[in-house]
């Protein structure tokens, strides 16, 4: 299912970027677009369209072909077939049966489905409000011109640097409700009476996969919202400041609105990435107590491989696509009026 | 001795590492995600080189076998074995793999198509679904006719489906109860007592008020296949069913609600940890390992975790017994597992070889630390006996004594259910009848299909 989805990730990225740093009144817009065009002539002399190359060139791109093929157009290829059939074993041998639009069907019915929906819906909205929220303040933070502020930066950076899995292993580590260092903490300063079982209800499993994704997601937030920040003019804060405005003014009259691009490019990348949500939930919770953290891609893992459905588990799989798609498409629309419309005030 | 062996595991792994690059990647996709699970390689062996040959065979060829990295054989023992099983047939060769049991069953499908494996560790609740997919091979045929009566009818359950043979019975185990003997005697509670679950729950209200334990039970009620094998023998231990004889569900009266209920009601009563629901085996052995439970069920490799003063503070003080009496009987279940030959692997012969010679009586006996033989004969052995006098005899009589959870096809998405509905009622979302009722059409579904 990773494939399918990523294959639309860069494509966002690219093109949600360009709004942002083409914005034509605060970048420098005009040079940069004949400066493109003369480089891109330029290429054509340098490297030519000599035909007689062609055959060179074709041969180049076999292996790029050969993996874009083999590892994003076969599987989604193949999933797409799958999702029609009934396939209740991985072996090539294992028989299949066409179902037509049933494995869809069933989705739509399916009680389960519809409960890992919901759980995904909440991780999603949460944790990305929380994550952006978070990085521009943090943003912020490191943008100060603070005594030791590479060590800032460097720790804000660290969580996300780190693999999920190592990071779900450590969150799983220290909320364990035994001898985990969490209620250790907590209890000995007062703050909790007695150890608590963090991950042992619904409810609460959810929130601290959460916390575990929002510590070590902020950090990408933060980053964009510090690039962000480096290209607001500072005579803008300067006119402000002597116009009587105070730092709260400011931050929600001036920098807020200008960094509405880059929180914009943050809301698409986190809220498709968090809709997507795995490694962290398989390895902290397994989606359990009582299915309780179950999130739709926890949902087609265990359709798929653990009770090898394959047909439904691709069905499952392939409507998770559409959903970020259809996510993916409305972001990039905003994202293209709201940058001319902010642009022209 | 320690730092050898440590230094062993690095070289190892960092070997190890090197092949997986390749080996594991298309498997990667399921056993990734697992952080529990890690995953090295290593080989072991070399061919030719060295070795003393005594059997002269003319097997040849290079298997890798996939195995549980948890209870049972240890990942040095598993690794000494294959060394000496190439020192006899110095044209082989063979490659362990290691995961957590929970990340092994995806992993073991995953990796089918592919031909990764041709030896893979399954649970006693697998042979019906990858001998139906075709993944693991019908080895009916190479099985001596001894087996049948000379192995323990435990350990053929785990290879058996349909009355042919899917593999090679090797880990024969059940779940055996064990208690903080110095905590009991602290609470003034007579360890007799504690052979019944009324004796257990009324033990622990004493150890909770009396020896300051605050949570004197400690479970591995985790939505995981490990709260079905705790459910499952108490159902039986209550005198209960989960599925009759046709394979329909029972679950829904009897044994199987009195069970839930007794579980649920340890929680209510505060006699049973509230971390049990997001617990697994490790967990249990942790908790009373710590000295921070009384009492609880466990595999047989706890006897000699919560016995090992490296890993337990209560060293000396843990003993182990056949499961609490509900009514019907001192009843455990079966959680036996088998070696099979995938349906892919071009090595059948070296992989046979090998499984048979980890599962001979020769290796089990001389790996008895790790795990007790599935060889009915061993367990008269004084030799035996000696190593574990404690234990052997009460594992003898467990062993003859043990519950089967259903062979069916969709076992794993049936658990599944099943998982989310104890949970429930584990966690007062629904009442047990309840969750009970509510699961069944979902079960029913899932069999019929």
């Amino acid at each position: 299912m990773g494939h399918v989805t990523d294959s639309t990730a860069p494509a966002t990225q690219s093109r949600t970027g360009s709004p942002a740093n083409a914005d034509p009144p605060h970048g420098p817009a005009g040079p940069r677009t004949s400066s493109s065009s003369s480089y891109s002539k330029r290429f054509r002399r340098t490297y030519g369209t000599s035909r007689r190359s062609g055959g060179l060139a074709a041969l180049l791109l076999l292996p790029a072909a050969v993996v874009v093929f083999g590892l994003v157009t076969y599987p989604v290829l193949r999933t797409v077939w799958l999702s029609f059939n009934r396939v209740l074993s991985p072996m090539p041998t294992a028989p299949s049966e066409f179902v037509g639009f049933k494995n869809f069907i069933n989705a739509f019915t399916d009680s389960d489905l519809i409960a890992a929906t919901g759980h995904t819906i909440y991780f999603t909205l949460v944790s990305t409000a929380a994550e952006i929220v978070l990085g521009v303040l943090l943003g912020q933070l490191m943008a100060q011109k603070l005594r030791f502020r590479w060590l800032l930066r460097a720790a804000i950076l660290l969580p996300w640097a780190l693999p999920t899995v190592v990071s779900a292993s450590m969150w799983r580590y220290l909320l364990n409700a035994d001898y985990g260092p969490i209620n250790a903490l907590l209890t000995q300063l007062g703050i909790i009476g007695s150890y608590r079982s963090w991950l042992g209800t619904p409810t609460s499993a959810m929130n601290m996969i959460i916390i575990a994704d929002v510590w070590k997601n902020t950090s990408i937030a933060a980053f964009f919202v510090l690039a962000g920040l480096a290209v607001i003019p500072n005579e803008l804060r300067e006119a402000a400041s002597v116009d009587g405005a105070g730092a709260v003014r400011r931050f929600f009259s001036i920098t807020l609105p200008l960094l509405r691009p880059v929180i914009m490019v943050v809301l698409v990348l986190r809220t498709i990435e968090a809709f997507k949500v795995f490694d962290i939930v398989y390895v902290m919770t397994r989606g359990g107590p009582s299915n309780g953290t179950q999130t739709v891609a926890v949902y087609a893992y265990q359709t798929a491989f653990s009770n090898q459905n394959f047909g439904y588990g691709s069905a499952i799989a392939l409507l998770i696509v559409v959903v970020v798609l259809l996510l993916a498409v409305a972001y990039i629309r905003m994202l293209s009026t709201g940058g001319t419309a902010d642009g022209g005030r | 001795m320690s730092e050898f062996v440590s230094q062993l595991n690095r070289r190892r792994f960092l070997l190890g590492a090197a092949g997986f690059g390749a080996a594991g990647l298309l498997a990667a996709c399921s056993s990734g995600g697992t952080g529990t699970g890690g995953t090295g390689t290593s080989s072991t062996g070399s061919t030719g080189a060295g070795a003393t040959s005594g059997g002269g065979s003319d097997l040849s060829g290079t298997i890798t076998g996939l195995f549980m990295k948890q209870a049972g054989y240890s990942e040095d023992h598993i690794n000494q074995m294959a060394a000496s099983f190439t020192k006899l047939h110095p044209n082989v060769k063979v490659n362990t793999e290691f995961v957590a049991y929970e990340a092994l069953h995806d992993k073991i499908v995953a990796a089918a198509p592919a031909g990764t494996y041709d030896l893979v560790f399954i649970d006693v609740i697998w042979p019906a679904e990858f001998a139906t997919k075709g993944l693991i091979a019908d080895i009916t045929s190479r099985i001596p006719a001894n087996w049948k009566t000379d192995v323990l009818q435990g350990a053929l359950d785990s290879a058996l489906y349909q009355g042919k043979f899917y593999g090679l019975p090797w880990l024969l185990d059940a779940k055996f109860f064990y208690y903080n003997k110095n905590l009991l005697t602290k609470a003034g509670v007579d360890p007799a007592s504690v052979t019944t679950w009324d004796g257990v729950a009324t033990a622990a209200k004493a150890i909770k008020d009396k020896a300051g334990v605050k949570y004197p039970l400690v479970w591995s009620w985790a939505q995981a296949e490990a709260v079905i094998c705790d459910w499952a023998l108490m159902t039986a231990s209550f005198g209960g069913k989960l599925f009759d004889e046709k394979g329909q569900p029972a679950f829904t009266e009897g044994g199987a609600v009195q069970a839930l209920e007794f579980m649920r009601k340890s929680i209510v009563d505060g006699i049973t940890n509230p971390s049990s629901t997001q617990s697994l085996e490790d967990d249990v052995v942790k908790v009373f390992g710590a000295g921070d439970a009384a009492m609880g069920l466990n595999w047989s490799y706890m006897f000699a975790a919560a016995n090992d003063p490296k890993q337990s503070t209560v060293a000396g003080q843990a003993v182990v017994t056949e499961v609490p009496n509900g009514g019907a009987g001192r009843i455990s279940v079966n959680g036996s597992s088998a070696l099979s030959i995938t349906a892919t692997s071009k090595n059948q012969d070296v992989a046979w070889e090998f499984a048979k010679y980890v599962s001979s009586l020769e290796v089990q006996t001389k790996y008895i630390s790790d795990a007790l033989p599935i060889w009915k004969s061993a367990y008269d052995d004084p030799a035996v006996i000696k190593t574990a006098p404690e234990f052997v005899p009460v594992a003898k009589k467990q062993f003859n004594d043990m519950t089967n959870r259903p062979q069916v096809v969709a076992y794993n998405a049936v658990s599944q259910k099943l998982q989310v509905a104890v949970q429930k009622a584990l966690l007062g979302t629904v009442s047990p009848q309840q969750a009970m009722n509510d699961v069944k059409p979902d079960v029913e579904k899932l069999l019929a299909q």
